[in-house]
């Protein structure tokens, strides 16, 4: 038997048409992986200006896309979306089957992961704005065994999100380190969705097939450990033998002993076979037993930050983005304004890469470029100060170098209202007709 | 011996952990694999990255799949959502490290397969 897992989102603001290709094609786990390391910290954000708050919102989107298949008992959905608030999230969806007419569909939520509470026993930060650990894949294998359709987590570790159906289907023991070494090889290459299948690759990006619809991964899991990764048919990317070896290595650390809850895994040992057409091999894994502790992360406030972009033309580009940089620096200095730390980037001129660039530059002779854009931030203790910097952003304009042009229009994709203006002429009398000059007679 | 740009051997893939930037260097064939291992230690590699690297650099070896690791500590500004940089997530120092030059056999530099994106204007 194999057991077919679809990796339906890897990061909180995913794509929503690959996983109708997934379900389209058949997983018995669609497996939704929404939280970065940053993401709870904006979770967290939620929760505070609203407590029903604190999970990724686009929860519930997730389980209406699986309705059909969750319906027919033929997918289930496990997600770690719940963020800081897993009991709310699993309320949310709750509510959104209820409002499908599918009550039936039953939900399980996972909670725990949050240690905030016990922060001063743990000699954390009292102020912490979250403190979690992450959980591996047995609170949720109990969970599919109680028969839940939906299980909604908070911190998990990511592969654990998809090992775990892998445990509960192949009913691998928990000492079997080396099959849950598969399932963590597995959990790995799919759990940040289309950078497995040809997103991120540092081969030749620009010949990835229909790069509009890159697919997101399904993997094909036996009982021995031994996966097949591959895609939708019809859809977009490829699944290659660099686009898994390059997934597979991404963020482990230390290949050989990558620590997770459930297990430590040999990564060095997994071979990579390429079959061709869209599917790529992996067996071999390797385990050793967990570590004893698991991994938290704990968040505080760290002060406020500023930013200004400018762009400056051709000739001296760089010159000018710098003398801007420090004039806003200069100004704020002057004003006894308490920056605690500057950092300066040249876009177009060496912002990527740091020192790496400098010695490109000098290894050959560089064309001056075209334009330059200058990025100053700044951290200070609270947004006010922050704030105060900025002022300096607009002089510019006029009292600063020379060529000064904008950096685009907003700074997220967000959309602004475009206006048209267009002159016309008037007849002076029709406008003089209409002139009232009134005194106030005091 | 020749002298190559990693570009032209190597793809590599960053990302991050806190404040560690996780860096692979991905060979094409065996031998490219054999002198990226002698060629790319964990101190070139610190001394390239220069001040952007605050902490150690280890150095790991994934044979099977022909790549080396570098673990670069204190290498992002603080961690992402501490970080002034741009890059805070320091998914461009793959290809920083790609902009070493090294030196590697003949055959390995004539076979380098890495090609160039086509430009269309």
């Amino acid at each position: 038997m194999t057991v077919r897992l679809g990796g339906g989102q890897g990061f909180y603001g995913d794509g929503h048409e690959p996983v109708e290709d997934l379900l389209a094609a058949g997983v018995d786990y669609l497996v939704c992986e929404a939280l970065a390391e940053l993401t709870l910290a904006i979770l967290q954000k939620d929760r505070q200006r609203d407590e029903a708050l604190g999970y990724t919102r686009d929860l519930p989107l997730y389980v209406h896309q699986a309705l059909p298949w969750l319906v027919d008992g033929k997918t289930r959905l496990i997600t770690n979306a719940g963020g800081i608030n897993p009991v709310a999230a699993g309320r949310a969806v709750r509510e959104a089957l209820i409002a499908a007419g599918a009550p039936q569909v039953r939900v399980a939520t996972v909670v725990g992961d949050d240690v905030r509470p016990l922060a001063t026993d743990l000699g954390l930060p009292a102020d912490a704005l979250f403190a979690n650990a992450y959980l591996g894949a047995r609170p949720i294998v109990e969970a599919l065994a109680a028969g839940a359709d939906v299980v909604v987590t908070g911190r998990v570790a990511d592969a654990a999100l998809f090992l775990a159906p892998l445990v509960h289907e192949h009913g691998w023991s928990w000492e079997d380190w080396d099959r849950l070494a598969a399932g963590v090889v597995v959990g790995h290459l799919l759990e940040c969705s289309g950078q497995v299948t040809g997103g991120n690759h540092s081969g030749a990006w620009w010949a990835n097939p229909d790069p509009l619809r890159v697919a997101f991964p399904i993997a094909e899991v036996a009982a021995d450990g031994s996966a097949v990764v591959t895609k939708p048919p019809g859809t977009g990317g490829m699944v290659t033998f660099d686009t898994v070896r390059e997934q597979l290595l991404y963020e482990v650390h230390d290949p050989a002993a990558y620590l997770t809850p459930d297990v430590t895994a040999d990564f060095t040992a997994v071979a990579v076979d390429d079959l061709g057409g869209d599917r790529v091999r992996v067996h071999g894994a390797r385990g050793a037993p967990a570590p004893t502790t698991y991994k938290g992360l704990v968040c505080t406030a760290a002060g406020w930050a500023g930013e200004a972009r400018l762009a400056y033309s051709w000739p001296d580009a760089e010159a000018k983005a710098r003398a801007a940089l420090s004039f806003i620096r200069g100004r704020a200095t002057t004003a006894g304004v308490e920056v605690l730390e500057w950092h300066e980037e040249y876009f177009g001129a060496g912002a990527f890469g740091g020192p790496t660039v400098g010695r490109a530059r000098s290894d050959r002779s560089v064309l001056e470029p075209p334009e330059v854009i200058g990025r100053l931030a700044w951290r200070t203790a609270d947004a006010e100060t922050a704030a105060r910097v900025s002022h300096g952003v607009g002089v510019l304009g006029l009292s600063g170098p020379p060529t000064i042009a904008g950096t685009g229009r907003s700074r997220d994709g967000r959309p602004t209202q475009l206006l048209a203006v267009e002159p016309f002429a008037i007849d002076r009398a029709t406008v003089d007709a209409r002139v009232r000059v009134t005194v106030d007679e005091t | 011996m020749a002298r190559i740009q990693l570009r032209d051997l190597c793809g590599a893939r960053s990302g991050d952990k806190g404040d560690i930037s996780d860096l692979s260097l991905f060979a094409d064939d065996p031998a490219a694999y054999e002198a990226i291992r002698a060629a790319v230690t964990a101190e070139r590699v610190r001394a390239h990255f220069g001040d952007l690297v605050r902490g150690p650099v280890h150095r790991y070896e994934a044979p099977n799949v022909l790549a080396l690791k570098f673990v670069m500590h204190d290498a992002l500004g603080g961690g992402a959502p501490r970080s002034l940089r741009a890059d805070n997530l320091g998914k461009t120092l793959g290809a920083a490290l790609l902009r070493m030059w090294v030196d590697v056999p003949d055959a390995v530099a004539a076979s380098a397969p890495r090609r160039r994106a086509p430009l269309h204007r």
